[in-house]
């Protein structure tokens, strides 16, 4: 098993900065709409938003976060919205239909597991069926017509670090100097920093030299 | 997203850019006006060529689809903000490797994919003009090294590059006009690595100021270069050659699509249609020129086809679409015992061409050359490489993020061959204006397998023999070249040397896609060299009366 997540930054948080000068009024509406508006779901049915709130916890499980980043609502706007990447594989369908039909799939990849669906399945097995999935080694017939590695990495995997890591909650974690304008930055040698950046990180021992 | 959605560019004014929200008087033209060069897309094609055409006192419209944005007011510290100096209309992605596009290498503002490039400033290996006839492999441009060359001294003033005193590779290049920037921790470590191999590397040669410069201050080292600069450091066109568009008096038409070009009954190019703030429009011109990159040149090329040109405009070689590259962009990453917190300036700021300038050697078993560069991603940019390339999630996700602030990367720019079966073409589905969206298909070769074996065997020995450890290998493409490909041969090309197409006179083309090989650089600064090559060409055809142009 891998180990459990260890925060090498702990009390970093970039919104300290807000009235600093790596914060300009621009950064501030941006991050204070990420902060505040988060809508109710719009475009996933009750059914798919079980389904897609257990895979966000799944791929990015947060109960050390005393305010867990609200993944599946951003992905469920970012879906309402139409917000597209530039991109539209061959061989996969539009993002609305690939996560539609995706999000099927795992449920009956699940009670093919013998459960009523991802949300219902043990920590283990979700992780498990998901590293499946990721293999190619699923065994229904709703895959058809969606690769389910791009559907896991490009799709699920992809939307969820994107949001996670755009929040100042997932920036703070891994020691991000986070907003930078208009001041920037003036140490630039290893082991150096600003006192505007995070202090220097306390390591596990597995990543210890 | 506080995206402009009104062009600003109207009412005989367009944005200052170097203001929050003041305006620079623009000369306007008239839809029937017949200017003499309508100009489709602004970046490092159309906006060079922009300027120095008006400069020289041509009429000159130049569109652009994307937004006119201030950086210092528009452009937040945000990655996700960002998103909208990109080019996200889904393009279909097909072929045995399909190409990722939006932030990857497409760019949709005025002043084009140069507002998020990441300013790598390096030039084109001299033979690599004759790659054919001197290396034997791909083809050769129908332009001598020595011109482009002065073409990059030409640019590189205009943008005032900050590089080395000397530069470890190639003939001897003069000194870049600002000095080169302190490099940073990500960068030190290609340098170790280097010189623990014995190989050469040098400071990036970078378009972003090391000193003040007009309006422009010294780069900050905020790191957020991809998705734009915020104080105006970085030199892209939007800063300095739009500006001195506006100044020549050209006009510039932004969140203008144009969707085709008009033809006569002589099958002479009459003006370009268009579709800007709700309403369709026609722009009169006697010349236009497409310069909207490997994807947009060719699929308004094909969208323009007419009773004498079944096929697409241009394309009596089939060869428009065709001859679509890209650089390999694969990486090795790996964990070091120091704090590196590449977030902190330009992302590539150490650079090594050593592959690129190698001809005859036992390892050396490709065509082609690759460099590459040290690497800083911003958090979702690396995450996303994380994941889509090594399928982590969970615990182990957020471990391996958790490392962000100690790993370094290196990353190729590598050569790849022009294939005819890379290419764009029109898809069945249609876009918002109703034209077709772009197909790209695209597959590597087994000279691409080599390479890319090759670049990532070196560039992990070298992350190594700087102190990395766990190292991660990542597979990526960068940039796009060539679709339009100019030549010496009407049969095998779309263009000639200057960019007009062989069936059209009054036809051209002037950006990325006329290149027939790509080489082993970013392409910005070989781009923007070609098309001041071609705006004094086109300068000196038109003084020879080979050219339409306006009297008086």
């Amino acid at each position: 098993m891998s180990p459990r997540f260890h925060a090498p930054y702990p009390g970093w948080d970039i919104l300290d900065k807000w009235e600093s000068p790596s914060f300009n009024d621009i950064t501030r509406a941006v991050l204070r709409r990420r902060l505040t508006e988060v809508h109710a779901r719009r475009f996933f049915t009750p059914a798919e938003w079980l389904a897609v709130q257990a895979l966000c916890d799944v791929v990015m499980p947060q109960n050390d976060n005393p305010r867990p980043v609200p993944l599946a609502d951003w992905i469920d706007a970012a879906l309402h919205e139409g917000r597209s990447s530039g991109t539209r594989h061959a061989d996969m369908p539009s993002p609305r239909d690939a996560w539609r039909q995706g999000i099927a799939a795992l449920e009956a990849e699940a009670q093919a597991r013998g459960a009523d669906g991802f949300a219902n399945l043990e920590r283990d097995a979700q992780n498990a069926m998901l590293r499946d999935v990721d293999d190619g080694k699923v065994s229904t017939e709703h895959w058809h017509g969606l690769p389910p590695q791009r559907f896991f990495r490009n799709l699920v995997l992809a939307e969820i670090v994107a949001v996670y890591y755009a929040h100042p909650t997932g920036q703070s974690e891994i020691g991000y100097g986070g907003p930078a304008s208009p001041r920037g930055y003036v140490r630039m040698q290893p082991n150096r920093a600003d006192s505007w950046e995070a202090p220097p990180g306390d390591w596990p021992d597995e990543d210890t030299p | 997203m506080s995206h402009a959605h009104r062009p600003r560019a109207i009412d005989g004014q367009a944005p200052d850019v170097f203001s929050r929200d003041d305006t620079v008087p623009m000369r306007q033209f008239a839809d029937t006006d017949e200017v003499d060069f309508a100009i489709v897309g602004t970046g490092c094609g159309g906006g060079v060529l922009a300027a120095k055409l008006a400069e020289a006192g041509f009429s000159v419209v130049a569109f652009d689809a994307g937004a006119f944005w201030r950086p210092l007011s528009d452009f937040a510290s945000d990655e996700r903000e960002q998103e909208k100096l990109y080019w996200l209309d889904p393009r279909i992605s097909d072929g045995a490797d399909p190409l990722e596009f939006g932030s990857n290498n497409s760019g949709r503002s005025v002043g084009g994919s140069s507002v998020h490039f990441q300013m790598v400033a390096l030039r084109f290996r001299p033979e690599w003009f004759a790659a054919r006839s001197r290396l034997g492999y791909a083809i050769d441009w129908p332009v001598d090294w020595r011109e482009m060359w002065r073409y990059y001294d030409e640019v590189e003033r205009a943008c005032a590059i900050s590089g080395p005193l000397t530069y470890p590779w190639g003939p001897d290049r003069g000194r870049y006009p600002y000095r080169a920037h302190e490099v940073n921790a990500a960068g030190q470590v290609l340098a170790r690595g280097a010189e623990a191999l014995g190989v050469d590397w040098a400071p990036t040669p970078l378009a972003t100021v090391s000193a003040p410069r007009g309006k422009s201050p010294p780069c900050v080292y905020r790191g957020m270069c991809k998705i734009g600069c915020s104080t105006n450091a970085k030199q892209s066109v939007l800063v300095t050659y739009i500006p001195r568009a506006l100044d020549a008096g050209a006009e510039i038409r932004d969140l203008a699509m144009v969707t085709r070009i008009a033809t006569d009954r002589q099958g002479r190019a009459t003006g370009v249609e268009y579709h800007r703030d709700g309403q369709s429009r026609f722009q009169k011109a006697r010349n236009v020129v497409c310069a909207g990159y490997s994807i947009e040149t060719p699929r308004l090329l094909l969208n323009s086809a007419n009773a004498r040109q079944p096929t697409g405009l241009a394309n009596s070689s089939d060869t428009v679409g065709r001859y679509l590259m890209v650089h390999l962009n694969d990486a090795i990453w790996s964990v070091m015992d120091d704090e590196i917190r590449w977030y902190k300036g330009p992302p590539s700021m150490a650079c090594c061409e050593h592959w690129n300038y190698i001809d005859d050697h036992p390892d050396k078993d490709f065509d082609g050359g690759y460099a590459f560069m040290s690497q800083g991603p911003l958090p979702t940019d690396y995450a996303r490489t994380l994941v889509t390339n090594s399928g982590v999630f969970g615990h182990e996700l957020r471990r391996k993020m958790a490392l962000y602030n100690r790993m370094a990367g290196l990353k190729m720019v590598g050569e790849t061959m022009p294939c005819a079966d890379n290419r764009v073409t029109l898809a069945e589905e249609t876009d918002a204006f109703g034209v077709p969206r772009a197909h790209v298909t695209y597959a590597h070769d087994d000279n691409d397998r080599r390479m890319r074996r090759h670049a990532r065997a070196f560039m992990a020995q070298m992350l190594e023999a700087a102190g990395g450890r766990d190292l991660l290998e990542t597979s990526s493409t960068a940039h796009l070249m060539g679709g339009c490909r100019m030549g010496a041969d009407p049969e095998t090309s779309v263009t000639d040397s200057d960019g007009r197409t062989w069936d059209v006179p009054n036809l051209w083309v002037c950006d990325g896609s006329l290149m027939p090989t790509g080489g082993g650089v970013n392409p910005s600064m070989t781009i923007m060299a070609n098309a001041a090559r071609i705006a004094d060409r086109i300068k000196t055809l038109c003084a020879s009366g080979t050219s339409e142009r306006a009297h008086g």
